[in-house]
């Protein structure tokens, strides 16, 4: 693949600047001109294969329904995809079977706290540094970008970078939702090293890391993310086009878009949204019901807990109880489980689809949980080893959970 | 003690005078362009009706939907400047980046970035550069522009440059209005900045409402100290108030909530708002109204206060009924003829049905004329009336959080409508149910809120916990509460995600009575 733009209307991409030097003394900051930069709705539809500004609206819809009740709220990322969709221009997605095979391809993500980014927003060109620092190191021009993780806000952060470079974006990611640590992703299993990788916070500031396993890398590049402030971009684990072929998950920017077109679509025709996405995911519900009681537990630092539900409708008369850890991870049913990690735990608002995030899980709520078979990869002994139930410290065995309930 | 609660709408202007905790009269009045023949007008007919002198008068508490109606229909804004101190961070979004664009230029689209800021942990980003803001100080000036918001990130965990940075444009753009997103808000940046900047364009339109206002109770007498209802449904001072009249956001359905709370003795349970054209359905939580978990959008723009978790159907006493052909289907609103009804409905001698009508055809109300619905078929009225509990069961069933029995309170004026067993739930309409929302605001308790991250690794949680409350107590201490009075209310303490080391948000809320 080449990353030379594609036809393009809008500014020049952008060139090589470090993060910091940018517009920084006294600057005066506008926000696009009416005419430029009107709201979603009035913007023309990108054409096939290509992502524009109202497109990212409905990706980062799906992303937080692939979020799995975790992955952070997209609304940040998906606003600096917006702007610098609307300054560059659109970003092409493409499916990894047209990237060569001896192209580079690298993924990017934001890491660290949502909470803090929605506090402190990225200087806005992090990523690009991290990506001419990886090429310079490497040697080599980035063909294509890969979205790190689908679920949540990452699934936006590939078409902030597509669209200030013109590289295009794979439609696919390394894990089919969210996950908490970056070990956790399908390049692993296929024996891709998360390093070199490059982190960059919003002063400029930016550390390559060379590891001796993923899980070094992850510990390392946890330590410096709080130190530079609890929210940083990442690029990572870069691979030839080959192995992205074997490794990524397929399909699931495409997903992502195409939940949130049915959500949004279902608001004006007032169709059943739930019904709609559990057809689209070929999910099945696990329970409707009503929040009881929620726990928040802070025992390693991460965001731990469990919620209880009491069944409504046909499932009156069941309880059901929920486990998370950063995201949902097992769903039991009158203390028996019934669904695990990998597979998809995922809760809407009944009267909306919204999904709903363990940080907006609140008392009375009353949800759709619903579960979505995992990537095939996942599922596999060492998917189960870096993922499965026992890795995040549950007695549980893994039972692939089956579509018909 | 004698108080009195105003609820200023875009239809009705209400007034209650209450007796310690008895309602002793309610008034309603339409509400005027200038505001002040409408609130003179209720006040004078509440006085009245009470018998009470406008001298013993103690407290005012008033709520209104002026500032939230002039954003959402871009009247009345000032140019505003809108500054955000975290270079190098935040640059990818500017401030009003998610703003509405009509709305962004009604105000000028002014907006600022300078050094400055914190860290989630409370270390400075990058320091404050004084020179840099007396340039931007400059800039603001040359432009005649009077009113700045400043935003800084992670304010709500240190103030301190949000401060700094204020003193610095008091000084050089001397007699330009100052917001701190800090006052204002929580975390989140854009919705924090976004409320600020909201605040800032409506402090010139504040000023001149509040002095209708004032002149209102001025020309009748009435001396007690004067309070307006914030979001949440406790009050602020009319002085903070006029600094601040983005906190009078939302504040109607907490009101009315509140008040049904108050008038019915219910604590948990069901309330149904119905107004002229429109039915809210909230539900109350130990006397307070459940909040919603969505953001809230306040004309097209993003913010983050916490609003009651409304539901809102197209019902009301104004609610067109319309029989799609004869025998066959009614269909009740959502359109209504709302404030047209004492001319336009039937039994006002109109020529449009309305659920009005029905009611009195029904012998469930009297008013109006009701020999001009005499001729409504029984076969009619019944449908209607069924189709009515239909649409309030709908609603309800979507409020109702267990399948136990909760009491169901109904208040506004188009409240005859609904006089029967709702589903399987008892309905009550206390006295004054008409003026509820009025009442919310004449009871209305004084709040001090904290929200902020703290470091468990540096601190015990319940150490954290603890300091969060005292600072809460001080906050609603500081707004007016009575100190032995206040209570916590509510305590959130969430751990950030994805990030080790022990950070947790806190967030809490204390709620006491006015100190007199």
């Amino acid at each position: 693949m080449s990353s030379k733009p594609t036809k393009r209307k809008a500014t020049p991409r952008a060139e090589v600047k470090t993060a910091g030097q940018a517009r920084t003394t006294g600057a005066k900051a506008k926000a696009p001109k009416s005419k430029a930069g009107a709201s979603a709705k009035i913007e023309k539809a990108a054409p096939r294969g290509m992502i524009g500004v109202a497109d990212l609206d409905d990706i980062a819809v799906g992303g937080a329904i692939l979020g799995t009740g975790g992955g952070g709220d997209p609304y940040i990322g998906k606003l600096m995809a917006q702007q610098a969709i609307r300054k560059y221009g659109e970003v092409r997605m493409i499916d990894v079977a047209e990237v060569k095979d001896d192209d580079l391809v690298v993924p990017c993500a934001m890491m660290g706290a949502p909470t803090v980014m929605v506090e402190k927003i990225p200087q806005g060109e992090e990523i690009l540094t991290a990506f001419r620092k990886l090429e310079r190191f490497l040697g080599k021009k980035i063909g294509a970008i890969l979205c790190a993780e689908a679920g949540g806000l990452n699934s936006t952060i590939p078409f902030v970078i597509g669209a200030m470079t013109g590289i295009p974006v794979i439609d696919g990611d390394g894990m089919g939702r969210a996950y908490p640590e970056l070990q956790m992703v399908t390049f692993t299993l296929h024996g891709v090293s998360a390093t070199p990788m490059v982190v960059v916070d919003d002063k400029g500031n930016c550390i390559l890391l060379e590891c001796i396993d993923n899980k070094w890398t992850e510990r390392l590049a946890r330590a410096a993310t709080i130190e530079m402030g609890g929210s940083v971009l990442i690029s990572l684990y870069p691979m030839s086009g080959a192995i992205a072929k074997k490794s990524a998950v397929r399909g699931t920017l495409t997903l992502a878009r195409r939940l949130g077109e049915i959500l949004r679509e279902s608001r004006t025709t007032h169709a059943d949204a739930v019904a709609a996405i559990q057809s689209k995911l070929g999910a099945a519900t696990i329970f409707h019901g009503r929040v009881t009681d929620i726990a928040r537990r802070t025992e390693t630092g991460f965001a731990r807990g469990d919620a209880k539900f009491a069944g409504v409708d046909e499932y009156r008369g069941h309880n059901y109880r929920i486990e998370f850890q950063n995201e949902f991870l097992i769903a039991e049913r009158d203390g028996h489980p019934i669904v695990t990690t990998p597979d998809l735990i995922t809760l809407l608002d009944a009267d909306t689809g919204v999904p709903i995030t363990t940080e907006t899980l609140r008392f009375g709520l009353r949800v759709v949980a619903i579960a979505i078979p995992c990537a095939p990869q996942w599922r596999t002994r060492a998917g189960l080893a870096l993922v499965g139930p026992h890795y995040f410290g549950y007695k549980v065995d893994y039972h692939p959970f089956k579509a018909s309930r | 003690m004698i108080r009195i609660g105003i609820d200023v709408g875009g239809t009705n202007t209400d007034a209650v005078v209450m007796e310690g905790q008895r309602v002793i009269a309610s008034f309603k009045a339409t509400t005027s362009p200038d505001v002040t023949t409408g609130v003179r007008e209720a006040l004078t007919g509440a006085l009245k009706q009470s018998g009470v002198a406008a001298g013993s008068v103690a407290v005012v508490a008033l709520g209104t939907t002026h500032f939230t109606n002039a954003v959402v229909q871009r009247r009345d804004l000032a140019p505003t400047a809108a500054v955000r101190l975290g270079l190098p961070a935040t640059q990818a979004l500017p401030p009003m980046v998610d703003w509405p664009p009509d709305l962004r230029d009604a105000i000028g689209n002014h907006a600022y970035f300078a050094h400055g800021g914190h860290e989630f942990d409370g270390r400075a980003i990058t320091p404050l550069d004084p020179a840099e803001l007396r340039k931007i100080a400059k800039d603001i000036v040359k432009k005649k522009i009077r009113t700045i918001a400043i935003s800084s990130v992670f304010s709500p965990v240190n103030p301190e440059v949000e401060r700094q940075a204020g003193e610095i444009f008091a000084a050089a753009a001397p007699g330009a209005h100052i917001t701190l997103s800090s006052d204002i808000g929580r975390i989140g940046l854009l919705e924090r900045e976004n409320a600020a900047i909201m605040n800032a364009c409506l402090r010139d339109l504040s000023r001149a409402v509040m002095g209708a206002f004032r002149e209102a109770l001025e020309s009748t007498g009435v001396s007690g100290r004067f309070f307006l209802t914030q979001n949440d449904g406790t009050l602020m001072d009319a002085r903070f108030a006029e600094r601040f009249p983005v906190l009078t956001f939302a504040s109607g359905p907490t009101n009315s909530m509140r008040g049904a709370a108050f008038l019915s003795g219910v604590q948990d349970g069901i309330v149904i708002d119905v107004g002229g054209t429109t039915t809210d359905v909230g539900s109350l939580h130990k006397g307070f109204p459940r909040q919603a978990t969505v953001a809230v959008e306040i004309g097209g723009v993003r913010t983050n206060f916490r609003m009651p978790d409304v539901f809102s159907i197209g019902l009301g006493g104004g609610s067109l009924v319309v029989e799609e052909k004869p025998g066959g289907a009614v269909t009740v609103g959502p359109r209504s003829v709302g404030y047209r009804l004492t001319t336009d409905a039937l039994i006002f001698g109109g020529k449009t049905l309305t659920t009005s009508d029905i009611i009195v055809a029904a012998g469930r109300a009297d008013f109006g004329d009701r020999s001009k619905v005499a001729h409504l078929s029984p076969a009619l009225i019944a449908k209607t009336r069924a189709r009515i509990m239909e649409m309030a069961q709908n609603a309800v069933e979507r409020s109702r959080l267990s399948p136990e029995p909760l009491p169901v309170v109904v208040v506004g004026g188009g409240s005859i409508l609904l006089d029967a067993k709702i589903g399987d739930l008892d309905v009550m309409k206390p006295n004054h149910f008409a003026c509820a929302n009025a009442v919310g605001a004449a009871i209305a308790q004084v709040s001090g809120e904290v929200d902020r991250i703290y470091m468990l690794s540096k601190m015990k949680r319940e150490d954290a916990l603890a300091d969060a409350k005292q600072k809460a107590t001080d906050a609603a201490v500081a707004a007016g509460a009575r100190a032995d009075s206040v209570a916590i209310v509510d305590v959130e303490d969430v751990p950030l995600a994805y990030i080790p080391g022990n950070a947790t948000r806190v967030r809490v809320k204390a709620v006491g009575e006015l100190a007199l």
